[in-house]
């Protein structure tokens, strides 16, 4: 009994020894836990803070507003506007399916938006709203709001969105913005850096052109997120700052004028200020909807864009090169005065063709005009005259009056969109066609046929070039107030010459007075009367493939022809006629004649620039400049 | 002489009462009622399931606690074996029909409670040892029969238990069971002999792994091997910490729990979110709150004149700190993360009742610390 209880006792002993033992254990880890616990905390705080933070806050861009594009009287041509959204937080949404079939009944949304819109949600966090309508209708936005209370998880937005004139007439210039693609970012720096969504980024023309100046800088929204980044709350805004606005020289009136004019035609229409080199107009047609494009056009209208025979979306006025025809002539006659080829009194005999070693080359009319000199060949377009002028002027010394004047070169070098056009010179087609040069094609270039390709836009800055004395000036679009003085008449001085002889290029502008006012003068039809709108000016008719001997037998009409095989209608004119101030140039794609299908366009279209002259000249003296 | 050693029951329930440990309760208490305000928290200030759930679970197990110490201590010395056999049958039972959850099956459906057997076999493992080794003299104790039965005892829970998978509570109850034994007196000579015998098994061992438990490990050595994966919990869980400082971010302010970047926060990382909150100083009174209740627990055991009541107490203190070293060091990145939960602060019924279990019986050794076994 008794050595039960010693046992007893003496296992008790081992026991309490041994949790003594245990217990300094314990107090050694406790101690080590409290080291790391002082070690995390209080040293190495900043660090875990900082990390803390950088979980927790997000930051979020906001797209700053686009600067505006006015024309010269300040009315806005592409703007900003308010734009009705629709976004859905798909989370919120109890029953999709039924809301979905609610909102078709209240807003445009087919079964085709719906699958695509499932697609993109399924990409999507369900906390992340997917904009269901970036664009309502008034009408559809007020419905929406009236029904608002009996569905989910929807929420009506008022957005800002890039806005257009929709009759757009200044589409093609202006151009437009739309959702940033992979080749935007790769190409633009400034797009990378700020890379918010919904930015919309200049595709084309002046939005593409001054797209870094309008952007802005975007503002900026911070948020602390949850872990699944969700935007918990917002702690911070900076507002971004607003782009650049751009004033440009062009005539809103003159352009919706000018594009009314072209309605259902093919073609453009260019104006120019001969001194300031302000474009006053510069049309294209048919022209297209930019707003289509800003939320996403849908494939059934690009499809119609892309069909189109007439190509919507070209900028003719640019992009389209075209052989200058007879409109050349005013320039070839100018470059053989100069070069002192012929004079005034030089005089060849028209019997409607020559040959030059067994080809023949026609005059447009075919009886021939007779015995010729200058003055009446550049009036009755006699191309007989030409060819014999180009024959002793040569390519190479026609090219060189040919560039000077403003042909084989960019105008506007800033837009990406812009064709060179083609002068053609002996060096040219052996480098590019691996021929020496031929004589018939000289002759042919002295009417503006052959290798010749111009843009409507060259031939405008020609016109002007020689209407304004033969000074060279800067085209421009943009609105500059240095360089938009109206220097007409006062700062002829200042300009760099492109003439040797002054009175080649009076006799060479006098002789378009005679093409347009009087009789015999191929666009005599289309003169004015008042004295305050006579101008001068020389059509052109440019084939575009040559002209069998059988239809030149059957006489076939250009209306006879299917429409692609019709000549382009071309016209080039200054105005008014004494102490002129815009220059203009017309081109219809296989509209028939210059003088029945140009010329009546080009005396509508001085008129109106005429009439708005004074307004010009008022508004540049009050430079408004306040938006 | 030795009459005097077995005192009858005869206190009263006033003497009971007062017999009580003030101290340990009080200390309980204050766990409780901060882990409800940590449970509050990780429901961003809401009265929300989670801290319900908690409220009724302690209110209930606290009763528990104190309708158990009441009972006189043989009671339970008498229960231990029926205690542990109910406990390993519950765990077979779990292998049988369990419920699987996230990839283990841990839980096994009683009715209206979902009980999770593996939490109880810790209490149950330390009684059984308890009774086994309190009167075995230590010159006795490396008899082949006192050594094949501790280990069958030991190690069949424990492979029950790793096989659900469940490897932090199978660990646990392993230290807690090997603690016993190391207490009663064998010597340290088997302790080494054995754990060079587990080294080599070690490989064996690691085969039997699951890839996420290997991942684990491989994530403890280095976390940022893989940050928004394996390496992501214990991350998070040190910004946590990290960014609490000395005071804290305060109460319901813990942006990294707040904002769901923690894991786990209502159950392993629940000392995370606590630290987060209340900083340095929070976790320090936290950890003293454990010490107090780690050093009342021991000093009911050496006062008790039993060595079943000493074993017991000794081998369950150990236990629980067992518990809260091993959470602690878990999300303070010095252990791989292994699921253990933190004794009463934890979101977990299972855990929480063998706690109070466990607590009740020490509090019953302290009410009858005069009694002796037999």
């Amino acid at each position: 009994m008794l050595s039960f209880s010693e046992t007893f006792q003496s296992k008790s002993r081992t026991i309490t020894r041994r949790m003594f033992i245990l217990s300094s254990l314990k107090i050694t880890i406790f101690i080590a836990i409290i080291v790391r616990l002082f070690y995390l905390q209080i040293s190495e705080n900043i660090k875990w803070r900082t990390l803390s933070d950088k979980n927790r806050l997000r930051e979020w861009k906001t797209i700053p507003q686009r600067g505006i594009i006015e024309d010269y009287f300040g009315n806005k041509i592409a703007k900003n506007t308010q734009v009705f959204q629709l976004h859905m937080l798909p989370e919120d949404v109890p029953n999709i399916e039924e809301l979905f079939f609610r909102l078709s009944k209240i807003i445009d949304f087919n079964k085709k938006t719906q699958t695509s819109l499932i697609r993109r949600m399924k990409k999507r966090k369900p906390w992340e709203p997917i904009i269901i309508s970036d664009n309502l209708s008034w009408k559809e936005f007020s419905r929406l709001n009236l029904f608002l209370h009996e569905m989910q998880g929807i929420k009506p937005v008022v957005a800002v969105a890039r806005q257009y004139l929709d009759e757009g007439s200044s589409s093609h210039i202006i151009g437009y913005v739309s959702e940033m693609s992979v080749k935007d970012l790769e190409s633009s720096e400034l797009l990378r850096s700020i890379n918010a969504p919904g930015l919309k980024t200049g595709k084309n023309g002046l939005e593409k052109y001054l797209n870094e100046e309008m952007i802005g800088q975007p503002g900026l929204q911070r948020f602390e997120v949850n872990a699944y980044g969700k935007r918990i709350k917002e702690l911070k805004l900076i507002q971004g700052v607003p782009g650049k606005n751009y004033r440009t020289t062009l005539d809103i009136e003159v352009q919706k004028f000018a594009s009314e004019l072209l309605k259902d035609k093919s073609g453009s229409i260019c104006v120019m200020d001969i001194y300031t080199g302000d474009i006053i107009a510069m049309v294209s047609s048919p022209t297209y909807d930019a707003n289509k494009f800003v939320h996403g056009i849908s494939s059934k209208d690009w499809q119609n864009l892309i069909n189109d025979d007439k190509k919507p979306l070209i900028n003719k006025s640019i992009s389209g090169t075209y052989p200058p025809g007879s409109t050349i002539k005013p320039l070839v006659a100018l470059s053989a005065l100069e070069n002192d080829v012929i004079s005034p009194k030089t005089t060849v005999e028209c019997r409607g063709s020559i040959e030059l070693y067994g080809h023949k080359y026609h005059c447009w009319k075919e009886k021939g005009h007779g015995f010729m000199r200058l003055r009446e060949a550049i009036k009755q377009s006699c191309d007989i005259y030409f060819y014999e002028a180009a024959r002793r002027l040569g390519i190479d010394r026609l090219a060189i009056t040919a560039n000077k004047f403003g042909l084989g070169n960019k105008v506007l070098d800033f837009l990406i969109e812009e064709k060179k056009g083609l002068v053609p010179t002996t060096k040219w087609k052996l480098r590019n066609i691996g021929k020496g040069w031929v004589l018939g094609e000289t002759l042919l270039a002295g009417i503006g046929q052959g290798y010749f390709q111009a843009t409507p836009i060259q031939l405008c800055l020609m016109s002007a070039q020689l209407a304004n004395g033969g000074h060279k000036i800067e085209p421009k679009i943009i609105y500059n107030e240095k360089t938009s003085q109206f220097t007409s008449g006062i700062m002829r001085n200042q300009f760099e010459k492109l003439y040797r002889n002054k009175e080649n290029v009076k006799f060479v502008l006098d002789a378009q007075f005679g093409a347009n006012n009087e009789p015999m003068g191929t666009s005599y039809r289309s003169r004015h009367i008042k004295s305050e709108y006579i101008y001068a000016g020389k059509t052109g008719t440019s084939q575009i493939r040559s002209i069998t001997a059988e239809e030149r037998r059957l006489k076939i009409k250009q209306k006879d022809l299917p429409y692609k095989r019709r000549d382009h209608a071309l016209f080039i004119a200054f105005a008014p006629y004494k102490n002129p101030k815009y220059a203009i140039s017309i081109v219809i794609e296989h509209g028939g004649t210059g003088s029945s299908s140009a010329a009546p366009i080009a005396k509508k279209i001085i008129k109106k620039v005429l009439d708005r002259h004074q307004l010009r000249k008022k508004y540049h003296t009050n430079l408004l400049w306040d938006i | 002489m030795i009459k005097t050693h077995f005192k009858r029951d005869n206190h009263s329930l006033r003497d009971k009462i007062l017999a009580l440990d003030f101290l340990l309760i009080f200390s309980i208490l204050l766990l409780g009622i901060i882990s409800l305000f940590a449970m509050y928290s990780t429901e961003q200030g809401k009265l929300g399931y989670y801290t319900k759930s908690h409220l009724y679970r302690f209110f209930t197990f606290f009763i528990l606690f104190i309708i158990i110490s009441f009972f006189r201590i043989q009671v339970w010395f008498k229960s231990a074996y029926f205690f542990y056999f109910l406990v390993l049958a519950l765990l077979f039972a779990v292998d049988l029909f369990g419920v699987t959850a996230s990839g283990s099956k841990r839980w096994i459906s009683l009715f209206f409670i979902n009980l999770q057997p593996s939490e109880l076999m810790k209490i149950a493992l330390i009684i059984f040892l308890a009774r086994f080794y309190y009167k075995i003299p230590t010159e006795n104790l490396t008899n082949l029969k006192n050594i094949i039965v501790p280990f069958f005892a030991v190690f069949v829970p424990v492979l029950l238990v790793g096989a659900q998978p469940d490897l932090g509570t199978a660990l646990l109850i392993l230290i807690g069971g090997i603690t016993v034994i190391w207490l009663t007196g064998l010597k340290l000579k088997i302790f080494l002999y054995s754990f060079l015998f587990g080294i080599c098994l070690l490989p064996v061992g690691i085969s039997f792994l699951k890839p996420y438990q290997k991942s684990r490990i491989l994530t403890f050595l280095e976390p940022e091997r893989d940050a928004l994966g394996a390496g992501y919990q214990i991350i998070q869980s040190k910004i946590a910490l990290g960014s609490g400082g000395i005071f804290g971010k305060g109460f319901l302010q813990g942006s990294q729990s707040y904002l769901d970047y923690l894991p786990e926060k209502h159950t392993d990382f629940i000392f995370t979110l606590f630290s987060e909150e209340f900083g340095f100083i929070g976790s320090l009174t936290l950890l003293l709150i454990y010490v107090l209740i780690i050093y009342r627990i021991t000093a009911i055991g050496q006062n008790s004149r039993n060595n079943f009541a000493k074993l017991y107490c000794f081998g369950f203190a150990a236990a629980f700190f067992v518990y809260v070293a091993v959470n602690m060091s878990m999300v303070l990145g010095l252990l791989p993360i292994v699921g253990a939960p933190l004794p009463i602060m934890s979101y977990g019924g299972s855990s929480m009742l063998a706690v109070m279990i466990g607590l009740g019986i020490v509090m019953s050794c302290k009410i009858y610390q005069e009694d002796d076994i037999n």
